[in-house]
């Protein structure tokens, strides 16, 4: 079987990859790192932290770099002075849209919003903070949720479904409203469908989903839906 | 008798918790160097009852909680060159604004620390500064030149900061901060 491949230019470089693969992972296996939150590989794109956002030439548009497939000839600028700004907006953003104190977070020094924050030289917010008070469901035997601190990315969804295989966790509610529920909107302790499995909780980006007593540091592990989807390929690269 | 003319720095300790003025006497033996080049005008470690004039660098932790502290930084920001937030209460709020996330948390703190926590003489105090219906980080309130972000911040990353806005240069907080 032959793979069609596509050649493209990223921030100058030529990059050849097979059709079909988006700007995101075609800069990041050419060695180009563009930000994001809500992507994850091994799990099928979302295109939701709008953080990746690149400038392709020839459209004044923005596209994001997780769900624009590349095409043969396409020039994409990944950092510029008006994509850093964009995206130190979608950050402050985040930050002002729940309760997001890093000093008394769990994942404090283990975040991923947080560093994005240093590594864009946020270090204030200019909008007015929304300060929520969702519900804090700790009825499961050690897995918490705090919605407050919850940026939306749907990781913890998706490794649910597409990895667990369960779909215990969906989204309730709209736009900022939107809220991570399990089963149909019942207490994570009375879940019937939940396996436990903790998956949730090693790729949450923030402190939202955690694993109680369990220092953050130990628990993150971002890489596990990749890993689970190369074994079962029988690719046993590590 | 003094033979340079000292840069006038101040100090404000709104609503937090003394951390950042520890992080800033963490500074230790480099205060020496710090006190040859600056008059110490107003602090919570400096006995002055009025904020003064002509200030050229004020440092302010904590955030704004009340209407005394809302004064003071209006008056602050009014007599001072270069105003700074120092440590998360004064750049995001933190633990201090953690009361905005309830409807009337001004009166609703105060009932619940000194009517419903309290085993004798429930009565919420009147002989003090009312509080604001919302907790707010300085920059809400006034222009804030620089922003020292940390719970609390370095004693080096506020030695850096001073050291360099001494030297009559703009601190580089790339890398230097950060968030939370």
């Amino acid at each position: 079987m032959t793979t069609t491949t596509v050649t493209l230019k990223i921030d100058g470089l030529e990059v050849t990859v097979p059709e079909g693969t988006m700007i995101l992972k075609a800069a990041k296996d050419n060695g180009i790192i563009i930000p994001t939150l809500c992507n994850l590989e091994g799990l099928s794109p979302y295109g939701g932290c709008r953080l990746c956002l690149v400038e392709i030439s020839g459209s004044p548009k923005l596209f994001p770099a997780c769900i624009t497939p590349v095409s043969s000839g396409m020039e994409v600028t990944t950092k510029s002075e008006r994509l850093t700004e964009y995206r130190r907006m979608a950050v402050q953003m985040l930050l002002a849209e729940r309760t997001h104190i890093c000093s008394v977070c769990v994942a404090n020094d283990h975040c991923e919003l947080q560093s994005l924050a240093n590594q864009l030289g946020v270090d204030h917010v200019l909008f007015e903070r929304k300060w929520t008070n969702l519900e804090i469901d700790s009825s499961h035997d050690f897995l918490v949720i705090d919605r407050n601190r919850c940026i939306l990315c749907t990781r913890c969804i998706r490794v649910c479904d597409e990895i667990e295989g369960v779909h215990t966790l969906d989204l309730k509610l709209r736009g900022k409203d939107s809220q991570v529920i399990m089963d149909l909107d019942e207490h994570w302790g009375s879940s019937c469908s939940c396996t436990s499995c903790r998956k949730c909780a090693k790729v949450c980006p923030v402190g939202a989903i955690y694993i109680e007593g369990e220092p953050v540091s130990h628990t993150k592990h971002k890489d596990i839906a990749e890993f689970i989807t190369e074994r079962r390929q029988r690719k046993w690269k590590r | 008798m003094e033979t340079v003319e000292k840069t006038r720095v101040a100090t404000i300790w709104l609503s937090g918790c003394s951390g950042c003025h520890m992080s800033f006497l963490d500074q230790d033996e480099l205060l020496i160097d710090l006190a040859k080049k600056v008059k110490l005008v107003y602090s919570p470690i400096a006995d002055v009852k009025v904020f003064p004039e002509n200030v050229d660098v004020t440092l302010i932790e904590g955030a704004v909680a009340n209407e005394e502290q809302l004064s003071l930084l209006k008056r602050a920001r009014e007599r001072t060159k270069i105003l700074i937030s120092l440590g998360d209460c004064a750049v995001t709020g933190n633990v201090t604004a953690l009361r905005n996330a309830w409807e009337n948390s001004d009166q609703a703190i105060l009932q619940r620390a000194y009517i419903e926590n309290a085993n004798v003489n429930q009565q919420i105090p009147t002989d003090v500064p009312k509080l604001l219906k919302k907790v707010h980080p300085l920059h809400e309130v006034v222009k804030v030149d620089y922003f020292i972000p940390g719970c609390p911040p370095s004693a080096g990353l506020i030695n850096y900061v001073l050291t360099e806005l001494l030297a009559g240069r703009t601190p580089n907080m790339e890398g230097r901060s950060k968030y939370g």
